[in-house]
């Protein structure tokens, strides 16, 4: 174990104070090495969650950037501020009573049609998604682009709070991609199969086979299911 | 082929899908291999009139970025024009264009503010209307392509405001033009002049006043009527939906008005070219045009209550 004396000190700034923390350590570490105790702001700490969204500057850059707290490291000088929540407004529909038509977005995210393709939002988002360009895909009524563009949207809301027109993309992304599963997706004969076999109660099968693969081969299927036509 | 990038438009890939099928196939038909450009965003439909907000600008900035990037990954050859159809989104491209090349300072405070797009853009990018590459291509050419000439049609063309105005960026001459009579002339058609051709159709006005637009519908068409006209053509979605839409109101208003079709100009090229008939795009009017178009023998008659595509 590391000596306190013999670890690599840097300096940081967390609202606008001023800390020294173990170089190497993430935003989230940072914080709690500072004396936080964080209730909210974090959740999964594998950069899947979306609950940890900050802000922060560098030394001699004017950008302003968006990461997770979990998985950005602290760089020294860094300023670091938390916006673990942006409200946002969340319409409120039956998926049922919907149409795939692009018109569904006039009636329950009218503000979408104010964007102005300034492309903030991709500049900040901490998932590297082309943000902008699944706003304009919705714009256009193209559900499917707006989904798949979308897919790994982790909601953390820093687009949203940066918008110049006060767009929620993320809530526009997430109904997207509902719709095109609920409506406009091929249906995988597997999921009918395997709501069969939970059906008659075979739970555990599965996931025994999972549990006894190799990191490597799970990983192999991981990335092969998007291979299965059956899905895409 | 020639293949050239191409901006749809928003309105084109709903509303008005069938201007831009119907437009593709008669491009293909001459020649022309109209590449749709891989990513793009709305132009934003109005072009900005606030000479200090720069951030208006940036759309259609971003869409002379994506014909850079066309050219730069090969998927043209050294082909820097950008063709569209819509007269909205021609009207936005081109005007930002001119004041991207004529201010240094707008160009630079752009390209820095997108400092995520890999390259810069300087004006290098011609934005061209569809009805500006026939005419440069010869209406000969047009004329020499027709396997079913529309002869004994009578279309008054109509321009409204976006193809002409202001005068330095439009198609044609903004108070006398005639670059859609030339092309219904070389498709057989009989052009017809009438005195509302320029006439704003209302434009957005039809959201909130349906019976403004309505009222404005009817001078415009029933004024074409008048000088004989059968069909209209355009170029606009927006004017299209005004005079074509609203002739629901105008029936109610005027019980005495007869219907009468408005296509986009490409839908009576696709006719006169032979195309099939999946590409005319005819189910997506209000005044069946289905009925003229048979009487003339260009259409296998149908019933007017059929739905269909085509």
């Amino acid at each position: 174990m590391n000596e306190p004396e013999k670890m690599d000190l840097i300096t940081i700034y967390i609202l606008s104070r001023q800390y020294h923390v173990p170089a190497g350590s993430t935003i989230l570490t940072a914080l709690e090495y500072a004396g936080f105790k964080l209730k909210k702001g974090v959740g999964c700490r594998e950069g899947f969650c979306g609950a940890c969204a900050s802000l922060y500057r560098l030394q001699g850059d004017y950008k302003l950037h968006g990461g997770l707290g979990c998985a950005t490291v602290v760089q020294p000088e860094m300023q670091i501020v938390q916006l673990p929540y942006t409200p946002a407004p969340k319409a409120i529909y039956h998926l049922e009573e919907l149409e795939p038509v692009p018109e569904v977005f006039t009636h329950l995210y009218p503000e979408l049609y104010r964007c102005l393709s300034c492309n903030t939002c991709t500049k900040i988002c901490p998932q590297d998604l082309q943000v902008m360009d699944y706003i304009q895909a919705a714009v256009r009524g193209d559900l499917e682009q707006a989904a798949d563009l979308s897919f790994d949207c982790i909601q953390c809301g820093l687009c949203s709070a940066r918008c110049p027109a006060e767009i929620t993309q993320f809530n526009v992304a997430l109904l997207a991609r509902r719709l095109v599963g609920r409506y406009l997706a091929k249906k995988g004969k597997y999921v009918e199969d395997r709501i069969k076999e939970v059906e008659a109660s075979k739970f555990t099968a599965g996931y025994q086979e999972l549990q006894d693969l190799s990191p490597e081969d799970l990983k192999k299927r991981y990335f092969e299911r998007e291979l299965n036509n059956l899905i895409f | 082929m020639i293949q050239i990038p191409y901006y749809p438009g928003c309105t084109l890939k709903n509303k008005a899908s069938n201007f831009e099928t119907s437009a593709l196939a008669a491009a293909r038909a001459l020649g022309l291999e109209l590449v749709e450009l891989p990513r793009w965003n709305c132009c934003g439909a109005v072009f900005s009139l606030s000479s200090d907000d720069l951030m208006r600008h940036i759309a259609p900035t971003n869409i002379f970025l994506r014909v850079q990037e066309m050219n730069r990954d090969h998927l043209v050859e050294d082909e820097y024009r950008l063709v569209t159809f819509c007269s909205m989104c021609f009207n936005v491209l081109r005007r930002t264009n001119q004041r991207l090349r004529e201010s240094l300072e707008d160009r630079n405070k752009i390209n820095d503010f997108s400092y995520l797009e890999t390259e810069t853009y300087q004006g290098r990018v011609e934005i061209v209307h569809l009805l500006e590459l026939l005419r440069s291509m010869g209406w000969d050419k047009i004329q020499e392509r027709v396997h079913k000439p529309l002869t004994g049609l009578k279309v008054a063309p109509y321009y409204g405001c976006m193809l002409l105005r202001p005068k330095d960026v439009g198609i044609d001459d903004p108070e006398r033009p005639t670059i859609q009579e030339e092309l219904l002339r070389s498709l057989g058609a009989e052009p017809v002049d009438f005195p509302l051709k320029l006439r704003c159709c209302g434009s957005y006005q039809t959201v909130p006043d349906k019976d403004l637009v309505a009222n404005l519908a009817y001078d415009i068409l029933s004024r074409a009527q008048k000088a004989g006209a059968e069909a209209i053509t355009t170029s606009c979605p927006l004017c299209a939906f005004n005079l074509d839409f609203r002739q629901k109101e105008i029936q109610e208003k005027y019980p005495m008005f007869l219907p009468i079709p408005v296509f986009y100009f490409s839908q009576l090229m696709a006719i006169a070219f032979g195309l099939p008939q999946e590409v005319f795009g005819l189910a997506g009017h209000y005044a069946n045009p289905r009925t003229l178009l048979a009487t003339k023998g260009y259409l296998q008659a149908t019933s007017p209550l059929e739905g269909g595509e085509g």
